[in-house]
């Protein structure tokens, strides 16, 4: 579980793994296992079926060195039921985490809390006397952002999702760099 | 045998699973939650024996895997019997040994209530096994227990267990219904071991190898697994490269071989260990760069670049980082090495290595592996015991041993001329393997000689296996080197740990060996002169019918050399006392 805030700021080198996993019972625990008999820390991990319900997708973040994750990957991909490990390099991927927070937003701040909300593009979840939860997915460095511009007001409860992952789309050249109209 | 779509039960269906995949022994014990197997049992034409612990049954089904390289099946209960065999699952892991353990497990609504004899054992298991099953259903029975097999025997070999829960084998029970099947094929898309190495990566090793002027050959057990032995003797005599074996792959290349240096290791002989130490190139072959090999690794062989052949990726570069990594099969990546080195010109392509060769024949002049006769009176020396039964069994005796000094005397004095003839813990390093693995050997190769070389401690630990090995007539034979003591422990006691010698004394003379071994049904016979050593050894060799144990009386201040203490530079090798100062 993250530390520090910072979940894209690690103060250790961190690597993002996508693993394709079988979507059978006990994967999981197989995987994340693995991590614990080597003595690394995960630092986020999700989890969910992909667009075929025979396989999961494990997005791993782990703040290692290179060699020694080189021994982590090649272990994992031991494992009966790994399809297939892709390490993210951040410039190469799309990372997305999702963050629901409670936060202490009294009638004299709410307006400001909202607006904060509204810069992030995020969505007011649920609204109390004293508190709003609200929710805000981005990419892990904004979602950081966020969280600490939220942290003044108050925050009651809070939880982030870890964060997943996908490769960028090959595209010519001349498109490169050009970020899809969300 | 039930026919194909024939409605049967899950019980009938796990049996036949085992027949077609060619199982000829099952090792194990019976218990309420594998009860229903059981019954299928006494129809089927695969012979069960019936341990008396189940950590026995897994040993037995290491031993019959070493011995014959098919795997070895235990069956056991739920619960108890399930915790009982994790040990030999953790063996089988670390020295890569086919095995399938079918465990019983309680009915699948009982799961997660903490039935009795209940226990999570594919959670226990998990990082001891190379897969782990829990079937869910009578219907993934068969293609289970292909799978099971497939995964045991194929890649890097390794143990694999399934748990079947109660309901789902139990005829009497609706859950149990299905209809027979033998699938075709596995459909594992997580797992395509590499087989074939890759061509650019042994043509480069080929370069190197004929380039170097001080190579060794570093066999490993991945040797015998890939049934590589003859390819290793080719490549070796091609190339005039001689070869060290580590304790997994003695006999994996003959010691009466003029390229064999033996064991290296931190009780390896001084010519393997140093030659590794000095030598310009290491040629590993399903080898892994173990710590017992490579003592403090910064210091390992410094001057050597590494070929690395290995069928598991996760090797190469685990401990050492290979110049040539070539992941594959060894006998494929063998056969393929000695055509790119042919190709180069082979025999011709070799640089003049008779300045290498001579320092090693120097060193094996030097410090040969000795010891002192024993004084009158004082204790039989183990390794005489050892050189006087390898000396008058069959060349191609096959030799199960405990762990501790008793192992290290006999990987260093037996002569293993022949593959899969030489059975031992290597990685795990379990006391109490040797019993249960001879018998093991021996109900697979019963045309062979079986001789269990074990230590006092070892011995107390599973002996009671005996009694299994007298009720089926599997004649093993068993030599104790008694010297009293927790051998090894002492060993380092006395070296590291100034003569303290806490908890290490065990008696000569409890239990009472001769009359153990006859309560459980087998010859018992002492010895404590060394002209009573070869009577007895030759008495043991002419009885068939039952298995026998000779105790040895042999002497507690004995100790293995050569020795590189842990943790240290294979540099600092330490002698024999009386051959003066090793290192250089």
């Amino acid at each position: 579980m993250p530390s520090s805030p910072h979940a894209s700021h690690p103060a250790a080198p961190h690597h993002t793994l996508s693993v394709l996993v079988e979507n059978k019972a006990g994967v999981l625990t197989r995987i994340a296992s693995l991590f614990a008999r080597r003595g690394f820390n995960i630092y986020s991990l999700a989890v969910a079926p992909t667009e075929d319900d025979k396989f999961s997708r494990i997005t791993i973040v782990v703040d290692v060195e290179s060699a020694p994750l080189e021994q982590i990957t090649k272990q994992l991909n031991k494992l009966i039921n790994v399809i297939k490990i892709t390490e993210l390099h951040p410039d190469h991927a799309v990372e997305r985490e999702l963050l629901i927070a409670t936060v202490r937003a009294a009638p004299e701040v709410r307006g400001q809390v909202i607006q904060l909300v509204d810069v992030f593009s995020g969505r007011i979840l649920d609204v109390g006397h004293e508190d709003l939860t609200v929710s805000v997915d981005d990419e892990p460095a904004r979602v950081d952002d966020f969280e600490e511009l939220l942290r003044p007001y108050g925050i009651v409860e809070l939880q982030r999702t870890g964060r997943v992952a996908l490769p960028k789309i090959e595209r010519p050249a001349r498109l490169r760099g050009v970020r899809r109209a969300s | 045998m039930i026919a194909e779509g024939q409605p049967t039960n899950g019980g009938r269906a796990l049996i036949q699973s085992l027949e077609m995949e060619g199982v000829e022994a099952i090792f194990g014990l019976p218990g309420g939650a594998i009860l229903p197997v059981y019954d299928p049992i006494i129809d089927s034409p695969i012979r069960h024996i019936l341990v008396r612990h189940e950590q026995g049954a897994g040993h037995m089904a290491e031993g019959y895997a070493h011995a014959t390289g098919r795997p070895g099946v235990a069956m056991v209960t739920s619960g108890p019997g399930a915790t009982n065999i994790v040990t030999p699952l953790a063996d089988a892991y670390m020295d890569s040994i086919p095995m399938v353990c079918i465990t019983g497990q309680v009915p699948l609504p009982a799961i997660g209530s903490d039935a009795f004899q209940e226990a999570d054992i594919t959670g226990i298991t998990q990082s001891v096994t190379k897969h782990n099953f829990l079937v869910t259903s009578a219907a993934d029975i068969p293609r289970t227990i292909r799978e099971a097999f497939h995964i045991a025997t194929t890649g890097r070999p390794g143990p694999v267990l399934v748990d079947i829960p109660k309901d789902i084998v139990d005829p009497n029970n609706p859950a149990s219904a299905m209809d027979w099947y033998w699938p075709d094929s596995v459909d594992l898309p997580g797992y395509k071991p590499n087989t074939r190495g890759h061509p650019k990566m042994i043509k480069q090793a080929a370069e190197l190898i004929c380039r170097s002027e001080r190579p060794v050959i570093y066999a490993g057990g991945g040797i015998l697994k890939a049934r590589a032995a003859e390819a290793l003797r080719e490549l070796a005599e091609l190339t005039g490269i001689p070869v060290v074996t580590t304790l997994m792959a003695r006999g994996a290349f003959p010691d009466d071989h003029e390229l064999c240096l033996g064991m290296p290791g931190m009780h390896g002989n001084y010519t393997a260990v140093t030659s590794m130490q000095e030598s310009d190139l290491l040629i590993a072959l399903g080898s892994r760069f173990d710590d017992r090999v490579t003592g403090k690794v910064p210091d390992f062989a410094p001057e050597a670049k590494i070929i690395h052949v290995d069928i598991d990726p996760a090797e190469l570069g685990k401990v050492r980082r290979p110049d040539v990594p070539i992941v594959g099969d060894c006998r494929l990546v063998i056969e393929e090495l000695v055509r790119a080195i042919g190709d180069l010109g082979g025999s011709d392509a070799q640089p003049d290595r008779s300045p290498w060769r001579s320092r090693i024949s120097g060193w094996q002049e030097k410090y040969p592996l000795t010891y002192e006769p024993s004084e009158p009176g004082d204790g039989l020396k183990p390794q005489f015991v050892l050189e006087t039964l390898r000396d008058h069994t069959p060349d191609d005796t096959i030799v199960a041993s405990g762990v501790g000094q008793h192992q290290m005397w006999a990987s260093q004095h037996w002569k293993f001329n022949h593959p899969y003839t030489w059975v031992n813990s290597g990685g795990l390093g379990t006391m109490g393997f040797s019993v249960p693995a001879a018998i093991g050997a021996k109900v697979g190769r019963p045309d062979r000689m079986v001789w269990a070389v074990d230590g006092d401690g070892c011995f107390q630990m599973t002996a009671q296996e005996l009694v299994t090995a007298a009720a089926e007539r599997i004649p093993v034979k068993v030599a104790i080197l008694n010297n009293a003591y927790l051998g090894m422990v002492r060993q380092w006691q006395e070296m590291f740990y100034e003569e303290r010698y806490s908890e290490v004394y065990l008696s000569p003379d409890l239990p009472d060996y001769k009359l153990w071994a006859e309560a459980m049904g087998c010859e018992g016979m002492r010895v404590e002169d060394p002209e009573d050593v070869l009577p007895a050894i030759e008495k043991a060799n002419e009885i068939d019918d039952r298995p026998v144990v000779i105790d040895f009386r042999t002497d507690h201040r004995e100790k293995v050399y050569p020795m590189v203490p842990a943790g240290q530079s294979n540099s600092n090798i330490v002698v024999d006392p009386s051959q003066g100062e090793g290192g250089h």
